[in-house]
C-alpha cells in the first residue's frame, strides 16, 4: 500500500548509541543469539529455492530416486534439462510461453504507464470541474478485487455487448487473442498506477508549470516536454512492479488466454504441468526456474526500484 | 517450436506498442492546437478519457454486473439470494470459508512476526543488506513458481524408496513416517499456509526494517540508559514506536491472503479439502460453469475486503494531512 511507501520515505537512520562495558558485554551475547537466530531463519527462507535450482541442473533419474542434498556427496550434473524444456520436441517444451509472457507483460506494462501517467497529469495540472472526487473515484477502485470483473469480462470479450436487441460491442470474439490479456491488465492497473502517478506529478514546482503555460506551452507539449523526463524515476518503480505483477500473474491469464499454446505465458504452462505431470521433476524444477530468472534478474539488477515499487503496490489485485 | 512461429508475436506486440505510443504522441502534439473554443475540453478529452473508458469498462460495469449475476443461476435465471444461501450451508463450499478464515487468521501474524524479529536481529548488523535480499527474494518469485518449489520440498516417496523432498526425508531422519503431506487435510491447508508465509515474511521485514530504523534514537537511548532488558525493549519501546507500520503489514498481507489463488491452484487446485474462497469463485465460474455462485463468491471476497482498504485509506489521509 502506498501508506507503506510514505511511511518508509520519510525515515532517517538512528545516530549511533552508548557503549558501556556491561553494555557492550551484554551485547556481544544477545548478538550471538540473534546471529544464530537470524541465520536460521536466512538458511530457512533460501534451502526451498536452493533445493529446485540444484535439483534444476541433475539427471532425470538421480532427480527421481534420490534427494537434492545428496548431490553433495555424490555430484552429478547435466543441463539437458534446460535443453529440453527450453527446445525439446516435447509437449512441455517452455520456450513459446516464455515469448507469450514477453509479448503479454511488456506491451501491458507499457499501456498502463502511458494510460497512467496521462491521467495522473490530467487530475494534477488540469483544472475542471469534479477533479477531486474524480480522483478520490479512482483512488478507491483500488478496493475492487479483480476476481469482480472476471466473468462480466469474459463475457464481453466472447460475446459482445448487448441492450435487448441492441449491439453496443459486437462479438469480436477476442477470447484467446493477446488483446484481451493486455486490456485486462491495463484496467487493472489503472487505479493504483494513477494513484501513484499523481502522487509524484502533483509535487512538480507549480512555477515550472506555470512558466511554461506564460510562454505559450499547451498541456500536451508540458507533458511531453517537461514532466515525462521529470517522473521518469516514478515510471520506472511503477514500471517494474507492473511488469513484474503481470509477469507473475496467474489468474487473469487462466482465465483470458484459455491455456493455449499460442497465447497462454508461462505461469499458466507451470500450473498445469504441477497439477497433470506432478511427478516430472526434471521438467518442473527447470520450467520453474525458467519462469523465476525474469524477476530474479530484474530483482538482484534494480533492487531499489523494485523494493519501492513493490511496497506500493502491496494492495494491487 | 520454430522460430518461424514467435517472429511474428513479437513483431506484433512492438507494432501494437509503437501504434498506440505514436497515436498518443500525435494527440498530444494535435491537441495544443484544438480550436480555442472548447480547448479545454479536448485536453480533457485527451489525458482522460483513455483512462475512464478503461476503468469503466474493464472494472466499475464488470463489478455491478458481478453483484447481478451473484443473485442468478447457472442458466441466468434470478434465484434471489440462493447462492449466498448454498455458499454458507452446503459443505463443499463450508470447507472453503473455513479454509480462508484459517490462512487469514494464520499467515498475516506469522509472516509479519517472523518479518519483524529477522528485522530486529539484522538492524545494523554487518551483513544487513544480503540478509534482507535472502528473505525479501521470495517475493519476486511468482507464486506459482513458489508453489512449485515447495511442492518438491513436500514431494513424497512410497515404499521402499528413498525420499526426494525435504521434508518428507526431515521425517524419516527424526525416525517417522513419511507421508502424502498435500493429500492429507487438515495438515495440507497449514502446509499451504507455510508457502504464504514464506513469501510475505519478506514484505513485513522490509517494512518494519525501515519504520524500526525510524524510532527517534533518543528513546532508544533513554530506555537503555535505563537498563531495561531486550525483551522489555521489543515490547515497550520497538512494538509501540512502530504500531502504525505493523497494522498496515497485518491488513496488506490479510488482503494478499484473502485474494490467494495461484498457490492453491498450483499445488493442490483446491482438491484434498484445501479451496479457498479465491480458488473456488475460479472453479465454480470456470470449470463448472456455476456463474452464479462464482459471482456470489466474488461480492463475499469484495465485502471482506472493504473495511481493510477503508481502514488503509483513512491511515493514508492522516500521514498525508501530518505531513
Amino acid at each position: 500500500m502506498s501508506a507503506v511507501a510514505a511511511a518508509t520515505a520519510t525515515q532517517t537512520p538512528p545516530v549511533a548509541v552508548v557503549d558501556t562495558m556491561s553494555g557492550r558485554v551484554r551485547k556481544r551475547l544477545t548478538s550471538r543469539t540473534a546471529s544464530i537466530i537470524s541465520l536460521l531463519i536466512a538458511v530457512l527462507w533460501t534451502i526451498p529455492t536452493f533445493g529446485l535450482l540444484l535439483s534444476s541442473f541433475r539427471p532425470e533419474r538421480e532427480i527421481k530416486t534420490t534427494g537434492w542434498w545428496t548431490a553433495f556427496t555424490n555430484p552429478s550434473f547435466t543441463l539437458e534439462n534446460y535443453e529440453n524444456v527450453l527446445f525439446g520436441t516435447s509437449s512441455t517444451q517452455l520456450l513459446s510461453y516464455f515469448v507469450n509472457s514477453i509479448v503479454i507483460a511488456l506491451p501491458a506494462t507499457i499501456f498502463a504507464l502511458i494510460l497512467c501517467s496521462l491521467a495522473a497529469y490530467a487530475l494534477a495540472w488540469i483544472d475542471f470541474k469534479g477533479r477531486n472526487w474524480l480522483f478520490i473515484g479512482i483512488f478507491a477502485l483500488q478496493i475492487v478485487p479483480l476476481q469482480m470483473a472476471l466473468i462480466p469480462l469474459l463475457q464481453l470479450f466472447s460475446n459482445g455487448a448487448h441492450v435487448g436487441s441492441l449491439t453496443i460491442v459486437p462479438d469480436l470474439n477476442l477470447t484467446g487473442s493477446f488483446v484481451t490479456v493486455w486490456l485486462a491488465h491495463t484496467a487493472f492497473a489503472l487505479p493504483l498506477g494513477t494513484y501513484l502517478l499523481h502522487n509524484f506529478i502533483s509535487e512538480i514546482p507549480r512555477e515550472m508549470v506555470e512558466a511554461a503555460r506564460v510562454d505559450g506551452a499547451g498541456h500536451g507539449a508540458i507533458f511531453r516536454k517537461l514532466m515525462l523526463p521529470l517522473i521518469t524515476p516514478a515510471l520506472a518503480s511503477f514500471g517494474i512492479f507492473e511488469f513484474l505483477w503481470v509477469w507473475n500473474d496467474l489468474l487473469v491469464a487462466l482465465t483470458f488466454t484459455g491455456g493455449t499454446k499460442d497465447v497462454a505465458p508461462l505461469t499458466v504452462r507451470l500450473a498445469e504441468m504441477a497439477g497433470s505431470r506432478g511427478d516430472r521433476w526434471e521438467r518442473l524444477t527447470a520450467g520453474a526456474f525458467v519462469s523465476l530468472i525474469v524477476p530474479l534478474v530484474v530483482f538482484l539488477s534494480l533492487q531499489k526500484y523494485f523494493v519501492r515499487g513493490l511496497l506500493a503496490g502491496g494492495l494491487k489485485g | 517450436m520454430d522460430f518461424v512461429d514467435w517472429g511474428p508475436k513479437l513483431f506484433n506486440a512492438l507494432l501494437a506498442v509503437a501504434v498506440f505510443g505514436a497515436v498518443v504522441g500525435l494527440l498530444l502534439i494535435v491537441v495544443d492546437r484544438a480550436p480555442k473554443r472548447g480547448h479545454e475540453k479536448y485536453q480533457l478529452a485527451v489525458f482522460l478519457l483513455p483512462a475512464i473508458v478503461m476503468l469503466a469498462v474493464g472494472l466499475v460495469i464488470p463489478a455491478v454486473r458481478t453483484t447481478i449475476l451473484s443473485f442468478t443461476n447457472a442458466a441466468g435465471d434470478f434465484v434471489g439470494l440462493d447462492n449466498y444461501k448454498w455458499m454458507f450451508t452446503e459443505d463443499e463450499a463450508l470447507v472453503t470459508i473455513r479454509n480462508t478464515v484459517i490462512w487469514t487468521v494464520l499467515t498475516p501474524v506469522l509472516a509479519t512476526g517472523i518479518g519483524l524479529i529477522y528485522a530486529i536481529l539484522i538492524d545494523k548488523a554487518k551483513t544487513e543488506a544480503i540478509s534482507k535480499s535472502l528473505v525479501f527474494m521470495p517475493m519476486a518469485i511468482s507464486f506459482v513458481g513458489a508453489g512449485i518449489i515447495w511442492k518438491f520440498m513436500y514431494a513424497y516417496r512410497g515404499g521402499e524408496n528413498q525420499q526426494i523432498g525435504l521434508v518428507n526425508q526431515l521425517i524419516v531422519w527424526f525416525g517417522g513416517e513419511p507421508k502424502q503431506l498435500l493429500l492429507d487435510p487438515p495438515l495440507n491447508t497449514f502446509l499451504l499456509i507455510v508457502v504464504m508465509v514464506w513469501i510475505q515474511a519478506g514484505f513485513a521485514m522490509v517494512v518494519l526494517s525501515a519504520a524500526i530504523k525510524g524510532i527517534p534514537a533518543d528513546i532508544v537511548e533513554a530506555a537503555r540508559i535505563d537498563g531495561v532488558t531486550p525483551w522489555s525493549m521489543f515490547w515497550q519501546v520497538t512494538v509501540p514506536s512502530i504500531r502504525g507500520s505493523l497494522i498496515v503489514v497485518l491488513s496488506t498481507i490479510t488482503i494478499s491472503v484473502l485474494k490467494v489463488f495461484d498457490i492453491v491452484r498450483t499445488m493442490t487446485a483446491g482438491n484434498f479439502d484445501t479451496s479457498v474462497i479465491a480458488n473456488e469463485m475460479y472453479s465454480q465460474a470456470f470449470r463448472f460453469r456455476e456463474q452464479g455462485r462464482g459471482a456470489a463468491l466474488a461480492v463475499f471476497l469484495f465485502v471482506l475486503v472493504i473495511p481493510l482498504v477503508l481502514y488503509q485509506i483513512r491511515v493514508l489521509r492522516q500521514r498525508e494531512e501530518a505531513r
